[in-house]
């Protein structure tokens, strides 16, 4: 497995944590993670929604100091 | 002399070359520092202006002009793409052949949407991010008696305003043919509501049951039967369609990537300084930059005064002093005479106001204005 790519999506209003994630995907292999950076609280709940709906894992999803980190691996 | 390298002749290349032009313009004349400009191609295009060609209310002639008339004088200009990039050496190959050194390099060579990537989206939906497209588009909806209107948006694109737009415009297009009862419309987008922006998102539900225009979020194309009509998404839905309008997944230039300087086109770039990572003397502009903001010419243009302030206090006084916070503004049409728009930052989001008249002809307007603001006029 290669390192986690971070997705550093702070701040982002448009296109948001959930597009820069699908996005992100594209570049990474099946098993790699990713982890996304938001400071948008509706990303920690987006977020885990689509990737259970797609396939993919949530293998983490905490909160420290006001940014969520959310760890997905790809699945397919 | 100080060698200024700008890859790339779009709306961030053009402003940040005329902002630098004018803001060390002694030290032009003096032979203390060059500007150069490495283009793709000798004309300049006013992308957003595809989308009024698609409704026939402007013409691709009107789209296009000389890149060159566009920029101040002192600012050498040559149509010959960078084929190579050595960031240790300091320097870049183009195609002819030539090399060229830099004391600072700014990549600014933006993005190409590639509906080839989604299977049977070329084939089979329209689009308004080239002017042949544009062109087929307004025939396809010329042509278009009847029937069911799907729109897709693929993911990343530029322009995030277009799903919204393209729609709203359909919309009036058809009432005002008297198709209305003729056409449905179903509105699909990638995420969890119908536009990243929650205000906007907000505003435009509201228009949509006003209107009657369905929508289906978390949908994310992944391929298009043409034959059957029918588009399946990743997430396991389909849409039957008669006519498929597509926003279609963009790509950096490809120089970007087979150059290895960031995957997918996207360069990885401070988002403050706007350097490339690891690079205090590369900068990155627009939709090259691998910033979790919108692909948007705007976005290049506040970029580009910010740069252009840093660059000229790097040549003159050895420092960059302002920070780009993240600004964006899109004009967002609602239709064929209303507009509204969305303004934020890294750390303010928009609070669209409803659309207006006035709103859409400053919109009208500004497409003419363009080609001063990229001169730094406006």
């Amino acid at each position: 497995m290669s390192d986690t790519k971070i997705v550093d999506a702070r701040g982002s209003f448009c296109p948001g944590p959930l597009m820069e994630l699908i996005a992100a995907l594209k570049d990474i292999s099946v098993g790699d993670e990713l982890e996304v950076l938001s400071t948008d609280q509706g990303s920690a709940a987006d977020i885990p929604e689509w990737v259970a709906k797609v396939g993919h894992t949530l293998t983490a999803n905490f909160e420290d100091q006001g940014v969520y980190h959310l760890r997905i691996r790809k699945a397919k | 002399m100080k060698r200024i390298v700008i890859v790339g002749g779009g709306t961030g290349g053009t402003i940040l070359a005329n902002n630098l032009a004018r803001r060390l313009e002694r030290e032009l004349e003096a032979g203390r520092v060059g500007i150069t400009v490495l283009s793709a191609s000798a004309q300049h295009m006013y992308q957003p202006g595809l989308l009024y060609v698609a409704f026939a209310r402007m013409a691709p002639a009107e789209l296009s002009v000389d890149e060159a008339s566009l920029l101040r004088p002192g600012i050498d200009f040559a149509v010959d793409p960078v084929t190579a990039f050595d960031l240790d050496h300091k320097e870049v190959k183009t195609q002819s052949g030539k090399t060229h050194g830099y004391d600072y390099l700014v990549i600014a060579t933006g993005s190409r949407a590639l509906p080839e990537n989604v299977p049977g989206l070329k084939e089979s939906a329209h689009h308004v991010y080239t002017e042949e497209a544009a062109l087929k588009t307004c025939a396809a909806l010329k042509a278009f008696e009847g029937g069911r209107i799907a729109v897709v948006t693929g993911v990343p694109h530029k322009c995030p305003m277009v799903p919204l737009e393209i729609t709203f415009m359909m919309y009036e297009y058809f009432r005002d043919r008297g198709l209305l009862d003729k056409v449905s419309f179903t509105y699909t987008y990638p995420i969890g509501r119908v536009h990243s922006l929650e205000n906007v998102a907000k505003w435009a539900v509201g228009e949509f049951a006003r209107l009657g225009i369905h929508y289906e979020t978390l949908f994310n194309v992944k391929e298009v039967d043409g034959a059957k009509r029918q588009v399946k998404s990743e997430e396991g839905g389909t849409l039957d369609y008669d006519l498929l309008i597509a926003v279609p997944p963009h790509k950096g230039m490809e120089v970007v990537e087979t150059n290895g300087l960031g995957g997918s086109g996207w360069i990885p770039t401070h988002r403050t300084t706007l350097a490339m990572e690891g690079r205090e003397d590369v900068f990155v502009l627009g939709d090259t930059t691998n910033l979790p903001i919108s692909k948007a010419g705007s976005t290049a243009h506040y970029e580009a005064e910010v740069l252009g302030e840093n660059l000229a206090n790097l040549v003159t006084r050895g420092l960059a002093l302002r920070a780009y916070e993240g600004k964006v503004f899109c004009f967002i049409e609602a239709g064929k005479d209303r507009a509204t728009y969305a303004s934020f930052d890294y750390q303010h989001p928009p609070e669209p106001q409803p659309p207006t008249r006035a709103i859409h002809w400053f919109k009208l307007a500004y497409n003419r204005l363009y080609w001063n603001s990229v001169r730094g006029l406006l």
